[in-house]
Order: structure tokens, then C-alpha cells, then sequence
């Protein structure tokens, strides 16, 4: 179900916990295993909740809490802007208006040649560097000018 | 002990007590939705909020820990006002279709809401809306109305001990449910249903059938399991429709099984016999009671007259009321036969003799929780006893280490310690081990007339389990189902007393049926002589009584009692439903009541008598068994048969007191085992938690359940490598001269060199003893 | 970034946040001499008494009083939890601390781990900023080849196993029982107190949790002593402090001053208000502090006393400034979806009241308001606050509270005439996307 790799990180974060606390690992394992497959369809919930020994639905409400899993397939790139106030008052919802506006889709859409998905982002801790936005959940992009999104949406179509 | 006090009356708790505890004790009443008692405490709903001293905010009673001193006020204005404002939250996403809602009129939310709701809603937006779930055959969902308290998943990870249900997503988003397209299998899930404050769950089989005030509410005994479980059984118009807990928390706490509880639908089945049937030239025909009793009585009369008494035989179900089976012996033993028995899916019956009173488990149920050692040998513990189960499941939390003995490792859903799986063979060599092993950490000598048989080398499993049971304070020892089945239960009882007896433990026997021990206080077995329930099918008799049983169903040899009885000039079947296998082997069909419309007691596996009345009127021409024996009995002008009621008879059983007749113990009896090594392929069965006994097995919803599903031929990895066959494959199974195709697949629960062909269901059927060899070849 | 203060002092962006630098800026002389000087754990926790170092999370607890309540004689393991899942609006300071200077917080860990006898430790890191978890992981690693961290640390028989802990978005992770839950492989859910972490915390063990910043001070107390720290900022307010300061200002960032700095001038530091426009409220301490009106704010200092007496937190010292320009129905519309959003989804008061708080303020903002829309809203509020397991119940009501009670009329004026009483022409006009000058 996963790569060779994908499991080796996985049992390095299985070591930082108690040995009989494999369950601590599992918010990680499912970061990994959806970095692997773009997004966590169930099959991959249920197989990382038999790696870890703990319930499948456990772990779906794990990966139903936290934001940044994707319960849908998306496109090949997710791009979350910081929309809440602190990022609204230095242009937060201005950049997510201009990329809805390049791409041509609304937050929660993608584009459709699968290759840009939108998201709106609640705080990100990063509120000096507004206008921010996160890319593929573990790229974070500041003071993003409208030159600076076109230049950044350009990089990642190239990719 | 802590001094509190709660609306100005003084209490004394322990300490660690909740001021919901204290409330309960001096019956306070504090409205709450996530508490419950057998659960852990979440705290959520926060409906339970109450004002305390000193407190700068209302508290929650149900989490907050009484301190010494404390004041508390469930009714004052901040409390009221707290209560109020959490009671507008809940109603805010609830819908308000009370008048369609299956829980009304038994709903918590609307009986809160009426005493703290406010007369008109102040949320005007639109409500949420959370899509079904589909939770199985049993319980139906209407999701939009979950207030989240969690109380179905609390209950599914920590009393049924898997968490089957979750709360996904979070905020105004979170609901309950299974994982993605999974169904709540559990042997328990149907409390849920009862734990559900609103209709969120409700009965599947119920559903929209009839309203809780039209129903009236009467007690019962369930009468599927030796565990005895209360049950509120809800009637309208003399139709069952409900069966709810009644809580008793010596026995089922406030808990019922699924089988329990939702066996009331094989009452209503068209299987249901319901006229007097007679055999005539190979045809039935329906015939009036006097018709069928006199045909019935004469049958019997000339049987024994033209071949002696002794040519009369009688079986009868454990699920059997005490009355019936009281009357059945009384009848058989008048004609002057001994040859009567209960016990039909047993096979070994040489310590009959030996018995020091009526097997049970040996200790109060209640006192499960105080054991800290337990030995279960040769059980599907969980699916055969599950309330049972569940106890030890609560009590493993409290540090009770549990070891089992078996063919194969069930799941039951809490720690095993020590586990020993081993073929049905090698349980005696297992238990041997276990005695010499347990010897050596005591340091005494194993008793005599076992000493010969003893091994001096014991296996790392045997050790361990010895081990473990030689460090309790308070130990049992349990032989399930398939030990007291198998063919060398003798052996396996007497290993299994000489255990408990080098522990100080209680030695006990898990039972079958309702009736396991109140089979043995009717005296519903031979006592002096006569032919056991085996012995009846390999000598056969000229006329037989059967009552409550089905002949390719409810006997360790299925093929031999069809054979048997299809063939003998007389069969006098007693029974509530009619079915292929009954009609061909009868002559006779009387149909009498299941428990629901007679009265009758069960006395359950810690020997407690429970009776119970009719809750609903026979059905069709339908007569209490009991009745139709004492008929039978005057129609034969015994003496003896002249009670008045149900009460009468069963004070026949069990007038004397009873305590003094429980013994799982086995007396004077020499150990002759000699280990045969076999290579053979061996076969176990377990009698599927559906297909027990007639009810259940027509109880439409539970069939479609997961644990009702065709049985398969399973075995380990191992041995499917060593047979050859891959695992989804069909193979032929042989057994004797029988044989049936099924499919196998791998099953590393299942000891090596076994097979695992589960009994009593119509696919199985075909095959014949539960144990011995068995041959497969892929087909 | 500034210069100034302890923990950003002498600090070069992403060049010298290794262990090379942290030593060379005088880093792990406060480890070395406790160990050097085997100081008894007690002193440790007195010099923190001395300091008035308050929590940095928001709560501003008494750190040297919290380290005093682990149970000294406890058998067992004990657990030391660090709280860097900063996601409260506004708030951003504890990235940097994490990514230019993270051995401050792994010798302040340590330092804490060796007063309270804990055996192991985690660091919850954010969920978004990915980079500076790994950041952390290369410092441990560093932390653990120098011999500072993991089997008798710096020769001495005290060992102390630290690891990074990576959330996934989930605002409530922040509080500290639902941090712990995270931890153990669940949903984020707040637990109810009693029993206190100290006694049942991480996997049911004592657990002490301090946020970033908290520990990242512990070195620097250690080194100049308990009172010298504390002479930095107030009484009672203890020590510089990072402030960081977004919105409408010229130079957003995080700046460490000491306590009591008038606000002027910080405002001052961080480059004064944007495009000269007037300064119109202010949120003192992250989005869960009650806003301020711009004249009350001038008048305060940057402390817990000051900020207290004219009604609102210093919180995590997130300071969110807004201009004339800000339209305070929309500001609270957007802070009242981040909580609904954000609702853990346990107790039904924050279940159920953020979304219907949330609903309200929307429709206000979109003209369709009625005129007992702010009755209705302070009464919900009500049912909310203290009525709860945490405190996010109290967070998403106090905004709404707050911008009722000091921009009321412009709420009025909303559900009135269903328009903004800002001018349209001036409408956002601050918050155009921001160029960095
Ligand atoms: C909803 C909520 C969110 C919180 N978020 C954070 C946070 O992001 N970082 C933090 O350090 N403390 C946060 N806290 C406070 C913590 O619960 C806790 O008080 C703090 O981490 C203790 O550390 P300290 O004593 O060093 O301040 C939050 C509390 C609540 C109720
Ligand atoms: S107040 Fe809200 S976030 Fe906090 S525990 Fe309760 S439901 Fe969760
Ligand atoms: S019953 Fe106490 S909070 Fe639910």
C-alpha cells in the first residue's frame, strides 16, 4: 500500500513514542502516507491504522479533525491562502481574490486540468509575513505580491 | 468518606464521588446526556451543569469530584439559567419531528426540553443536515437528530471493546459514525439503541412499528443464553414488537445481547407451528388437540407395550423451560424408561455417574469483577456468552489476567494473557501440562489418581498459564461449550477441577442453554441406567419424544438424528415452529409455546431460578408445553400429573433450596487417558451466536447480520500450505460417510491441523459429529 | 525581526540558528553550570519564583509556580510538553524563536526537564510551518551528537529524551489537554480538568506544558539570575517579552522589548500606522482578547497589568492593529467564522453557539441584521462563556463581546441601513496586499 521509503519514515516517528504508544505516530503517518499518495483515500486510512494497531475509525477521525488532510482526491498542487483577520488586513483576501481570478476557480475547487486545487487557510502563525500562503501543506510562501503569485503559480505549473 | 451538600440536604460519599454520585444517592435528579453510569465520563453536553460554592461558573456534576464540604445547588437560579442556555444550544441543530420519531414518548432531549427548553426557538437559520449511516440489519439511524454526546462510542470501544463508531470531523461538523462503509457488527450493538438519548438510533426491526404508549411492558427471561439476561418485552395487540433491558445488575447489568433482544422476531415467523399436525400415509394433515393427544398417548402406550418400556426415548432442547423438562422426565420415567436427555449436543457422558450435582459456573456472575485469574477452556467465550464476555472484558481492565485453552483463538475484544491453541486432541496433553507445571509452582503434590498421567516436561505455554494462575488471590477456572462437547470432556473436567483445586479456585462450567443447569435440577438426563442422548441415537428406540428440538440442528450428530428419528415408527414432536427436518421425522407435531407465551422458569449458570410469565397470548391453537405433558401424562393415567399451574410444577424442581445441588465437580472417577497421536485432520465446531436454538435461527434481522453468514471451512495458514488448497477455494469436506462442498479459506485463529466447520446451520448439516476427524480435498 | 531583547538578540536570520552560533552566543552556559554545578532542582524552580516569568501561551501563568506543582516523587515517567502550535490569529513570534534560535528552547526543555525529573519530552509544532518542524529535528540532532540531550546529558548521570511532534491544522491543539491528545494519536479534543496535566497528563502521566517562548527564557534566567530577569521588565511582568505586532503598521513583525514598553512605541518600532491613516482599535494579545479602542491602546503599556486594567489580555502578545479604514462588523464576521471553524465539537455550547454567533455577525455584515441582533449575540455569548471544557468557548465569545461594546453604533448602523458606516471610497483601503518597503 505504501512505498518501502514511506514506511522507514513512518518507523522513525514510531520511535519517538513509548513503545506500546504506536498510536502517537499516527498524525504523521498520515501526512507521509498522503505526501506519497496526494491525498488519504480510505483504503490508506484503514491500512495506516493496521500499521499503527489502532482502529480504523480512530484514525479517520484523526485525519477528519486536522485541516490538512485531504479526504478528496485534488489537483497536483494545493495552494491555501490565509484569509483570516490579521492576513485580511494586509491583503489576504485580495491575493486569494487574484488567484481565484488567474485560475479561475473558487476556494475548495480545482482547476480543470487537475493541476491547481484552492483552499481558504485559517492561521497559519505567520501573520507578519501577510500575505501568506501555504503550498502543498509544507511550502510556506510570504508577502505574496500579485507579481510574486504569478511568478509562484508559473514554478509550480512547470513542475 | 466526604461530607457534601446538595440543594440543602446533607450526603456522605466516598471518596473520588462526582456530584453526580452524590446526587443519584439521595435520588436528585440532575438532567444530563453524555453521563452514564457503565460509562467513562465525557463531560460534553454540559447539560449536568450545577452552581457549587465558591465556584466563579457552573460545574458540571457528572466530572466535577466532590470535595469535603462542598455546596451545590442543582435548581438555583445560575444552575437553572446554565441548564436553560445549554438546552437552546442542543435544540438549535435538532429537528423537530418528535410526532415521526420513533423515540417519542422515550426520548430524553423532549422530556429535558419540555421541563428547560424555551417556548420558541431564537436560532432562525437554517438546520444541519447529516446524512445516514448504515450501521448493519439492526440498528436504523437518523443522524440529523445525534446531539453528540458520544455515548454509542463510548460504549462500542469500552463496553463491547471495539470501536466501531467514531465522532469524525469537528466543530458543528462532527458526526457520528462507522468507518467509511463499515456496519456496527458487535454482538452488543443494540444497546446503543438504548444508550441513544434522542432518535438518533433506534431499531432497525422496530422501526415505525408501533408507539411507546401503545405497547404494555412486561418482564421476561431471555432464553437463548445460560447467562439469564431481564428483559422488558413490549406487546401490543399479543404481538411482541420490543425487547428492551431490564436491568439487573447481578446478572445483565443494564445490558442486553443482540440475540437477546432481537430474537423476538423469529416469534412472528411463518415458521411458527400453530395447529396440531398428524403423519398419515406420509401426509400431514392439521388435526384438532384431542386428535393429536390420543394419537400421541396411544402411539406411546403401544410402543411400550409391544417392546417395553425401554424402547421409549426422549430429547429435549436446554432451552427448555424447568416445567418441560420437569414433566418430559416425569412422563418418560412414569412410562417406565429412563432414557431421557437434554444434553444433545454433548458426546461424552462417561462421568454421569461421577457428578457431584448439577454443573454451573461455580460463583455468582456478579463476582466476575473481584476475579484477578481465569482459566477458559474450550469456549467461544464471546459469541456463546456474551454478557458473560463482557464482564470479563470489564474486569481484564481492572487487571484480571485471562488465559484460555482452545482449538481456536476467538477475538474477544480483550487482552488474553496466555493463550495456548492447540488442536481438540491436545487440550487434555495441554491441560496435563498445565496440572504438572501449576504443581511445581506450589509446591504440592497433584492428586493421585492423576499423578501417573502428569508430564514432567511442560511447554513454555503451559508454564506461563501455570504461572499466571499460581500468582492470583482470586482464581476461576471455565470450561466453555466445545470442552463439555467434546468427546473427551471428561478428561478435560477432570484436568480442569484439579486446576482450580491447586489454585483455591472456583471451578465452573459456562453452560450451553438457557437451561444448562436447570436440566440437571428437572433430572432431565438417565439416573438409573437409562440411554443417554447419544446412546438413544446408536440404539434406537421404537417411539421418541421430542421437545424443542430440531433434528438436523440442535444434535452433536446431525446426520444420526435425522436418520434415527426419520426412521423410527414413532416420533412425538412438542415444538413451536415446524421446519423440513421436523416434518420429516415426525409423526406427531403439538405445537406448543415459546417463552413468550408460557410461563416457565430458566435457572441460569450461577443457579439462580428465574421465572417468568406469558406476555402475550399463544398463538393460533398453541399450548404451553407444560400443559401438553400433563395432558399427555392424564391421557396415560399417570399419577402425578394433576398441578394447576406452572408454579406447581416447577415446585416439584425446585422447592428445595438449590445451592446445595451446584457442582461442576466430578467424583471417584479413575483417569484412563492415554495420548493418541494423530495425524488426522481434526475438526472443531462452534454453534454460530445466530443458529443456537429454533428462535433465534428465525429471528429474520439477526440472519442478516455478519455473525449470521454462511459458515466457511476455516483453517490456518499452515495447514491450508499442508493440504494444499488456497485460501477462497471449494473443497469437499468428509466426515465418516458424509460429505459436503463449502468454501475454505485461511484463518490463523484456528489451531494447526483442525478445521473449523461450524454446527447447527443447514450447510453443515449434511455432516456429521461436531468433532472428530475430517478429511478436505479441493474440488 | 529585531535585534533586541534575549531571545532574538545577536540573531542573523537563517545563518546562525545551529549549535555552532547558539555556543557561541554564550548558549547551553546555563545547562552546563546547573550540570557543572549539580544546582538542586528546587533552586532552579525558585530562580524561575524569582524572575515572574508569566506563561507565554496566553495565559500568562506563573511559570516557577507550574513547575512547583509536578509531583516531585512521582515513580513513574514524567512528561514535559512544549506548546509551539501557535495558530492563534495574530500570533507568529514562536516560529522565529523555532527557526533562528531553536536550542534556546531545547536548553530551556531541558533545563525544565531536569527540575521536574521528567524523562522525555515533545515539542508540538505547528502544522503549517513544515520547514521549521524540520528545522527542529536538525537541531535536536544536533542538540543530541553534542551530547546536550538524550542518555547523561554532558556526562552527568540526568538524561532526558526530547522529540518534535508535527501537527495538521487544528487551532484547538494549542490548548494544552487537546495538545496532549494529539499527541496520543487522537482528535484534539480539550479534556476536562480535573485532574490537571501535572497529575494525569501525556499518556496518563505528570505532564508539564509551557509554551515556546516560556522555555526559551528559562536559559536566560538561569544566567542572569532570577531577579535580574525580572528587573528587565515590571513587577509582576518579568522579563522582555515578543510582541508580535500585524495589521495595519508599516512594518509588521515580531519584536522583543521589555515589559511595560508604552505602546506608542512599539507602534513606533514597528514602522508607526500604514500610509499615515489613523490608528482605529487594536487587539492587544491575539484574536481572543477583547479589542481595544486605538485611544484606550495609546494609553497602555506592554504588560499583563496594564492591558488587564483597561479591559482586555495581553494573551500571547499578538498585537493586531487596524485603521480608520476597517470595517469592525467584517473583522468580526471573519474572527467569529475562525472559531466556528475551529470548534473542537465536544461541548454543545461552542458546538452549537459558534456557528450560531458566526451566522448572526454574517448576516449583520450582509445587510440583513435585526434589531435585536446584538441582544440575541450578548446573550449567546453569555450561554457560552464558563460554560465550557476550554477556553476556546470564552475566546470565540469575548471578540463579539468586545467589538459590541466599544463599536457598537457601528453594528447599529449596519443593521439600520444595511450598509457600512466606513465610506465606501476609504473602505480596505489599508488592506490592499502588502509590499514590504
Ligand atoms: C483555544 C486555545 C488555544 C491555545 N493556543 C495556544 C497556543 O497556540 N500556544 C500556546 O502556547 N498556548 C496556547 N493556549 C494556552 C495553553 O492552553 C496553555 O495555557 C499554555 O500552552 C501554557 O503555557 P505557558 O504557561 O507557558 O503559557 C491555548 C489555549 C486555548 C484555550
Ligand atoms: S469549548 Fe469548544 S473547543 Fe473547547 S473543548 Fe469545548 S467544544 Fe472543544
Ligand atoms: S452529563 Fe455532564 S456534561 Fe454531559
Amino acid at each position: 500500500m505504501l512505498s518501502h521509503e514511506s514506511l522507514q519514515q513512518i518507523d522513525r516517528e514510531i520511535a519517538k513514542y513509548p513503545h506500546d504508544q504506536k498510536q502517537s505516530a499516527v498524525m504523521s503517518a498520515l501526512r507521509i502516507a498522503q505526501v506519497e499518495k496526494g491525498w488519504l483515500p480510505k483504503e490508506v486510512i484503514e491500512f495506516v491504522a493496521g500499521y499503527l494497531g489502532m482502529p480504523a475509525i480512530a484514525a479517520y477521525e484523526v485525519a477528519s479533525f486536522y485541516n490538512m488532510y485531504d479526504l478528496e482526491p485534488i489537483g497536483r498542487h494545493k495552494i491555501t491562502v490565509c484569509t483570516n483577520l490579521p492576513c485580511a488586513l494586509s491583503g489576504g483576501v485580495h491575493a486569494g481574490e487574484y488567484l481565484k481570478e488567474k485560475l479561475g476557480i473558487g476556494f475548495n475547487e480545482t482547476t480543470p486540468d487537475g493541476m491547481f486545487t484552492l483552499k481558504e487557510g485559517e492561521c497559519m502563525g505567520a501573520c507578519g509575513d501577510a500575505p501568506v500562503m501555504l503550498v502543498n501543506n509544507h511550502r510556506m510562501c510570504s508577502w505574496m505580491t500579485k507579481e510574486k503569485i504569478d511568478q509562484m503559480l508559473a514554478e509550480l505549473e512547470s513542475k | 468518606m466526604l461530607e457534601i451538600e446538595i440543594d440543602g440536604k446533607q450526603v456522605t460519599v466516598e471518596d473520588g464521588s462526582t456530584i453526580m454520585d452524590a446526587a443519584t444517592k439521595i435520588g436528585a435528579f440532575i438532567p444530563h446526556f453524555c453521563y452514564h453510569k457503565k460509562l467513562s465520563i465525557a463531560a460534553s453536553c454540559r447539560m449536568c451543569l450545577v452552581q457549587v460554592e465558591k465556584a466563579p461558573k457552573p460545574l458540571p456534576a457528572c466530572a466535577t469530584p466532590v470535595t469535603n464540604g462542598m455546596k451545590v445547588w442543582t435548581r438555583s437560579e445560575q444552575a437553572i439559567k446554565a441548564q436553560k442556555g445549554v438546552m437552546e444550544f442542543l435544540l438549535v441543530n435538532h429537528p423537530l419531528d418528535c410526532p415521526i420519531c420513533d423515540q417519542g414518548g422515550e426520548c430524553q432531549l423532549q422530556d429535558l426540553a419540555v421541563g428547560y427548553g424555551g417556548s420558541q426557538s431564537r436560532y432562525e437559520e437554517e438546520k444541519r443536515v447529516v446524512l445516514n449511516k448504515n450501521l448493519g440489519p439492526l440498528v436504523s439511524t437518523d443522524m440529523t437528530r445525534c446531539i453528540n454526546c458520544t455515548r454509542c462510542v463510548r460504549f462500542t470501544t469500552e463496553i463491547a471493546g471495539e470501536m466501531e463508531l467514531g465522532q469524525a470531523f469537528r466543530g458543528e461538523h462532527a458526526q457520528i459514525m462507522p468507518f467509511v462503509e463499515k456496519t456496527v457488527d458487535s454482538e452488543l450493538s443494540g444497546n446503543i439503541i438504548d444508550l441513544c438519548p434522542v432518535g438518533a438510533l433506534t431499531s432497525k426491526p422496530f422501526r415505525f412499528s408501533a408507539r411507546t404508549w401503545e405497547m404494555s411492558r412486561r418482564k421476561s427471561i431471555s432464553p437463548h443464553d445460560s447467562l439469564g439476561a431481564n428483559l422488558i418485552v413490549q406487546v401490543k395487540h399479543d404481538v411482541v414488537k420490543r425487547v428492551l433491558p431490564m436491568e439487573n445488575d447481578e446478572i445483565n447489568e443494564c445490558w442486553l445481547s443482540d440475540k437477546d433482544r432481537f430474537s423476538y422476531e423469529g416469534l412472528n415467523s411463518d415458521d411458527r407451528l400453530t395447529v396440531p399436525m398428524l403423519k398419515q400415509d406420509g401426509a400431514w394433515k392439521q388435526v384438532d388437540w384431542q386428535s393429536a393427544l390420543e394419537f400421541a398417548a396411544n402411539g406411546l402406550r403401544k410402543a411400550a407395550k409391544e417392546n417395553g418400556p425401554a424402547a421409549i426415548g426422549a430429547f429435549a432442547s436446554g432451552h427448555s423451560t424447568v416445567e418441560e423438562l420437569h414433566l418430559l422426565q416425569k412422563l418418560t420415567r412414569a412410562i417406565g424408561s429412563d432414557n431421557v436427555d437434554f444434553r444433545l449436543r454433548q458426546s461424552d457422558f462417561r462421568a454421569d455417574s461421577f457428578r457431584q450435582g448439577a454443573p454451573w459456573l461455580g460463583m455468582p456472575i456478579a463476582e466476575v469483577s473481584a476475579l484477578n485469574r481465569l482459566l477458559v477452556i474450550g469456549s467461544f467465550l464471546r459469541k456463546d456468552a456474551p454478557l458473560l464476555a463482557q464482564r470479563v472484558r470489564q474486569a481484564a481492565k481492572r487487571g484480571l489476567h485471562v488465559s484460555a485453552i482452545n482449538a481456536v483463538a476467538e477475538e474477544w475484544l480483550l487482552p488474553v494473557k496466555n493463550r495456548a491453541l492447540v488442536a481438540p486432541s491436545a487440550i487434555v496433553p495441554m491441560l496435563l501440562q498445565v496440572v504438572s507445571a501449576l504443581a511445581a509452582e506450589k509446591g504440592v503434590q497433584v492428586s493421585e489418581h492423576l499423578a501417573m498421567a502428569v508430564p514432567s516436561t511442560v511447554s513454555d505455554e503451559a508454564r506461563a498459564i501455570a504461572q499466571s494462575l499460581a500468582s492470583g488471590k482470586k482464581v476461576a477456572v471455565w470450561l466453555g461449550n466445545f470442552a463439555v462437547q467434546y468427546e473427551a470432556a471428561t478428561e478435560i473436567q477432570l484436568l480442569a477441577q484439579e486446576i482450580a483445586r491447586l489454585t483455591d479456585g472456583t471451578f465452573g462450567v459456562i453452560g450451553e442453554s438457557a437451561n444448562s443447569v436447570g436440566g440437571y435440577l428437572a433430572k432431565a438426563l438417565p439416573i438409573v441406567g437409562g440411554l443417554n442422548a447419544r446412546q438413544m441415537l446408536e440404539q434406537p428406540r421404537k417411539a421418541y419424544l421430542l421437545l424443542n428440538a430440531e433434528p438436523d440442528l440442535d444434535f452433536a450428530d446431525p446426520i444420526a438424528a435425522q436418520a434415527v428419528l426419520s426412521s423410527a415408527p414413532l416420533v412425538v414432536a412438542l415444538s413451536a415452529f415446524k421446519s423440513p427436518a421436523l416434518l420429516a421425522s415426525a409423526d406427531v407435531l403439538l405445537p406448543i409455546a415459546p417463552f413468550t407465551e408460557t410461563s416457565g422458569t430458566f435457572v441460569n449458570c450461577e443457579g439462580r431460578a428465574q421465572n417468568f410469565n406469558a406476555v402475550a397470548r399463544p398463538l393460533g391453537e398453541t399450548r404451553p408445553g407444560w400443559k401438553v405433558l400433563r395432558v399427555l401424562g392424564n391421557l396415560l393415567d399417570f399419577d402425578g400429573f394433576d398441578q394447576n399451574d406452572s408454579e406447581a410444577v416447577a415446585a416439584e424442581v425446585l422447592g428445595a433450596e438449590i445451592a446445595p445441588r451446584l457442582s461442576a465437580c466430578i467424583a471417584g472417577m479413575a483417569f484412563a487417558y492415554s495420548v493418541q497421536h494423530t495425524d488426522a485432520l481434526e475438526r472443531v465446531s462452534d454453534v454460530p451466536i445466530y443458529a443456537g436454538d429454533p428462535l433465534v435461527r428465525r429471528a429474520a434481522s439477526l440472519q442478516k447480520t455478519r455473525d449470521a453468514r454462511a459458515p466457511a471451512v476455516r483453517a490456518s495458514s499452515v495447514t491450508l500450505a499442508a493440504l494444499g488448497v488456497p485460501s477462497g477455494a471449494r473443497v469437499r469436506l468428509k466426515q465418516g460417510a458424509a460429505a459436503a462442498e463449502l468454501e475454505i479459506v485461511a484463518d490463523d485463529t484456528v489451531a494447526a491441523n483442525c478445521v473449523r466447520v461450524a454446527a447447527a446451520h443447514p450447510a453443515t448439516a449434511v455432516l456429521g459429529a461436531m468433532c472428530g476427524q475430517i478429511s478436505v480435498e479441493r474440488v | 525581526m529585531s535585534a533586541s531583547g534575549l531571545i532574538l538578540a545577536g540573531l542573523d536570520g537563517d545563518r546562525t540558528w545551529g549549535l555552532h552560533d547558539y555556543v557561541a552566543r554564550g548558549g547551553y552556559s546555563a545547562l552546563k553550570k546547573i550540570i557543572a554545578e549539580k544546582i538542586p532542582p528546587e533552586t532552579i524552580i525558585a530562580e524561575l519564583k524569582a524572575s515572574s516569568l508569566r506563561g507565554r501561551g496566553g495565559a500568562g501563568f506563573p511559570t516557577g509556580l507550574k513547575w512547583s506543582f509536578m509531583p516531585r516523587s512521582f515513580p513513574g515517567a514524567k512528561y514535559l510538553a512544549c506548546n509551539s502550535d501557535e495558530g492563534e490569529p495574530g500570533t507568529f513570534k514562536d516560529r522565529d524563536i523555532l527557526r533562528y534560535n531553536p536550542h534556546a528552547v531545547i536548553e530551556g526543555m531541558t533545563i525544565a526537564a531536569y527540575a521536574m525529573g521528567c524523562e522525555r519530552g515533545y515539542n508540538y509544532i505547528h502544522g503549517e510551518i513544515f520547514d521549521v518542524y524540520q528545522r527542529f529535528e536538525d537541531a535536536l540532532e544536533e542538540a543530541r551528537a553534542g551530547g546536550l540531550l538524550g542518555q547523561n546529558i554532558l556526562g552527568s548521570d540526568f538524561s532526558f529524551d526530547l522529540f518534535a511532534h508535527h501537527g495538521y491544522g487544528a487551532y484547538i491543539c494549542g490548548e494544552e489537554t487537546a495538545l496532549l491528545e494529539s499527541i496520543e494519536g487522537k482528535k484534539g479534543q480539550p479534556r476536562f480538568k480535573p485532574p490537571f496535566p501535572a497529575s494525569y497528563g501525556l499518556y496518563g502521566k505528570p505532564t508539564t506544558i509551557n509554551n515556546t517562548e516560556t522555555f526559551a527564557s528559562v536559559p536566560f534566567i538561569i544566567n542572569m539570575g532570577g531577579e535580574g530577569f525580572l528587573n528587565l521588565g515590571k513587577p509582576n511582568n518579568g522579563g522582555t517579552k515578543l510582541f508580535s505586532v500585524s495589521g495595519h503598521v508599516n512594518r509588521p513583525g515580531n519584536f522583543e522589548v521589555p515589559m511595560g514598553m508604552p505602546f506608542a512605541e512599539l507602534l513606533e518600532m514597528a514602522g508607526g500606522m500604514r500610509g499615515g491613516r489613523k490608528l482605529k482599535a487594536v487587539i492587544p494579545g491575539g484574536s481572543s482578547a477583547p479589542v481595544l479602542p486605538g485611544g484606550v491602546m495609546m494609553d497602555c503599556t506592554m504588560d499583563y497589568d496594564s492591558i488587564s486594567k483597561a479591559g482586555s489580555m495581553l494573551g500571547s502578545g499578538a498585537v493586531i492593529v487596524m485603521d480608520e479604514t476597517t470595517c469592525m462588523v467584517k473583522a468580526l464576521e471573519r474572527l467569529s467564522y475562525f472559531y466556528f471553524e475551529e470548534s473542537c465539537g465536544q461541548c454543545t455550547p461552542c458546538r452549537e453557539g459558534t456557528g450560531w454567533l458566526y451566522r448572526v455577525v454574517h448576516r449583520i455584515e450582509h445587510g440583513l441584521g435585526r434589531p435585536d441582533d446584538l441582544d440575541l449575540l450578548n446573550s449567546v455569548t453569555g450561554n457560552i462563556m464558563g460554560r465550557t471544557i476550554c477556553a476556546l468557548g470564552d475566546a470565540a465569545s469575548m471578540p463579539v463581546q468586545s467589538f459590541i461594546k466599544h463599536f457598537g453604533s457601528e453594528f447599529q448602523y449596519h443593521i439600520e441601513n444595511k450598509k457600512c458606516l466606513v465610506p465606501p471610497e476609504v473602505q480596505y483601503q489599508g488592506s490592499q496586499i502588502y509590499v514590504r518597503p
